[in-house]
């Protein structure tokens, strides 16, 4: 059940745009803000005070990278894989998460502290490589430091 | 390394910057004379001619195509019924090596408000939204700040000057999606709805965002609008050393000693930005190639180094200037690999709206992954060669993939040796 707040905030970004199948992106980010995932009820839920149907809300939920349809970790680490981190050995920085999380990308560690996703070019080439973890970018990384940053994530 | 001295007559864009590059916000920014443009151009210029100064100007669209501003203006009905119309600014960065609309929004945000401002006045526009990727956190978080900002001291909202004239400047965040970028998807994507591309015709120009005129300009190209109304035409096109007006946001990334970005005259060359401003190659490491713009450049090499980086010349030279964010590949870099990382990343974001792009680039991964591996078979490269004609311009539905498939066709033609010899080991293991 969505809260009241998320109810309120998810009309309000109504107001930015022409309809309210513009704000259901809005809305989905919403909702993942507060609970980390969008489940099936969140989005029969946000189609009510939408009042869009629930298929639009759906696919709009299945294209977009950012939304997460099934439960994620408390740390959500994005490594930059593309062309300059990959010269500066992004390939070993995955291998490296890979290993010491014992997952494969895309996946959610046991415990739910990581979830280790790929990402389109963090605008970091000058520093790279480069990973995000939450909101916070690391640059010039190297395997070491890596293991470093897992502990700090507790 | 050349030390650059910024100042307003030779840097635009980025002359506001003090050492520390911190951000410029809003009485730093006025007291050095920001939004007198914008205030300018309300008072004393008629809207028709702020596009004429745009024209006039030469200024081109600096989110990779190149396309005149001046021209994408004068395609929005003029005299016209429409009384909604919108601009869009695409903030949407996402190409692999370019991060020059970060750095403009992250430290001199009101000049990119000013643009919007500027612009959405010649575009008889009241409301604009800034399309902005949702991993640009710290953009997102100065942009809010800069918009309260500019509302407080009067630029955004109603009977803006006491003119009459309202502006009101939403920040959209997306979810996530390369193809955003490409402007009908951004208007897919702006409209809630999956980010595929649109056909053209009918223009965003005249049917947009939600059926209106709506025009789509980069970041970067708005923010080069405020110095042009101030400092005018000529003073703008005397900028750069080239055809094409102005200055850009340049550099190289890579395994160069001081990998950046830097505001550079058009004309500058390749060889100039990696010696003098990237302090040329890492010790030990020798250019093999470079890309000029991005991603979905085609590779050039050590022979073009000494081009003119304007729009014209390196297209000439068979790639494109794209977004000048260039990158250098050295010589430790096996060219298949490199180019199968670019291709994973393309057909990981490709929208899947259409089959030659959906399918076609997994399957030139997987034989890149088989040349990698030296387990390619005899006709790969014939079959990558018609995979490039079969994914290229007109073939499919918009430019990704189009623009997937540029690496690759360079590589094939400046590095075949090195796709043949992920099939040369195969035939001696066959052996």
């Amino acid at each position: 059940m969505l809260s009241k707040e998320e109810e309120i905030d998810i009309l309000k970004s109504k107001n930015n745009y022409e309809d309210a199948q513009s704000s259901s992106i809005e809305a989905l980010k919403i909702v993942q803000k507060n609970r980390g995932w969008v489940s099936k009820q969140a989005i029969c839920e946000i189609s009510k005070i939408l009042k869009i149907p629930e298929s639009n809300l759906e696919e709009v939920a299945t294209f977009y990278s950012q939304i997460f349809r099934k439960p994620i970790g408390r740390n959500i680490i994005r490594y930059c894989d593309s062309v300059v981190c990959y010269m500066y050995g992004c390939e070993d920085i995955k291998s490296c998460l890979e290993d010491a999380l014992n997952i494969a990308i895309g996946e959610t560690t046991q415990d739910l502290r990581f979830t280790l996703l790929p990402i389109c070019c963090l605008g970091n080439c000058d520093n790279a490589p480069t990973i995000m973890i939450n909101d916070n970018i690391y640059s010039r990384l190297n395997v070491k430091r890596v293991v470093e940053l897992l502990e700090l994530y507790k | 390394m050349k030390k650059i001295l910024r100042t307003s007559e030779t840097h635009p864009l980025t002359w506001w910057l003090n050492e520390k590059k911190d951000v410029v916000w809003i009485q730093e920014y006025k007291k050095n004379g920001g939004y007198l443009a914008f205030e300018k151009a309300l008072k004393t210029i008629k809207p028709v001619d702020i596009i004429s100064i745009v024209k006039e100007s030469g200024l081109k669209g600096r989110g990779g195509a190149g396309f005149p501003t001046g021209i994408k203006w004068s395609l929005m009905p003029q005299k016209s019924n429409f009384d909604v119309r919108y601009l869009l600014c695409n903030a949407d960065e996402m190409e692999p090596g370019t991060y020059k609309d970060k750095f403009l929004m992250e430290k001199i945000p009101h000049q990119l408000i000013e643009g919007i401002l500027i612009s959405s006045l010649a575009l008889n526009v009241s409301k604009s939204y800034i399309f902005l990727r949702c991993e640009y956190i710290q953009a997102e978080h100065i942009l809010k700040k800069a918009i309260f900002e500019a509302t407080k001291f009067g630029y955004i909202g109603n009977n803006v000057l006491k003119s009459g004239l309202n502006f009101e400047i939403v920040l959209h965040s997306g979810a996530g999606r390369y193809i955003c970028g490409e402007e009908t998807a951004l208007i897919s994507s702006l409209e809630g709805n999956r980010a595929n591309p649109k056909y053209k015709p009918p223009f965003p120009a005249h049917v947009g965002a939600w059926g209106k005129p709506t025009c789509i300009n980069n970041v970067e190209t708005l923010s080069n609008i405020p110095s042009i109304i101030l400092h005018g035409t000529k003073w703008y096109k005397n900028l750069s050393k080239s055809i094409d007006s102005g200055t850009k946001m340049m550099g190289f990334s890579g395994k160069v000693k001081n990998p950046g970005l830097w505001e550079l005259p058009f004309g500058i060359t390749a060889r100039e930005i990696l010696e003098d401003y990237a302090g040329g190659m890492n010790s030990g490491l020798n250019l093999k190639a470079w890309q000029p713009g991005g991603a979905s450049t085609e590779l050039l090499t050590f022979k073009h180094i000494d081009l003119p980086m304007n729009f014209s010349t390196i297209q000439h030279a068979g790639s494109r200037l794209g977004t000048a964010l260039a990158m250098a590949i050295d010589d430790t870099v096996n060219i298949v690999s490199l180019v199968r990382n670019i291709e994973e990343f393309f057909s990981r974001e490709s929208c899947g709206w259409c089959t030659p792009c959906r399918d076609g680039l997994p399957w030139i991964v997987s034989i890149l992954k088989s040349l990698e591996m030296h387990q390619g078979h005899e006709n790969d490269i014939d079959l990558l060669e018609e995979l490039c004609c079969q994914l290229g311009p007109g073939r499919t539905f918009c430019a990704h993939a189009p623009g997937a498939v540029s690496p690759l066709k360079s590589a094939i033609k400046y590095f075949r040796s090195e796709f043949e010899c992920g099939i040369r080991t195969t035939s001696i293991i066959n052996i």
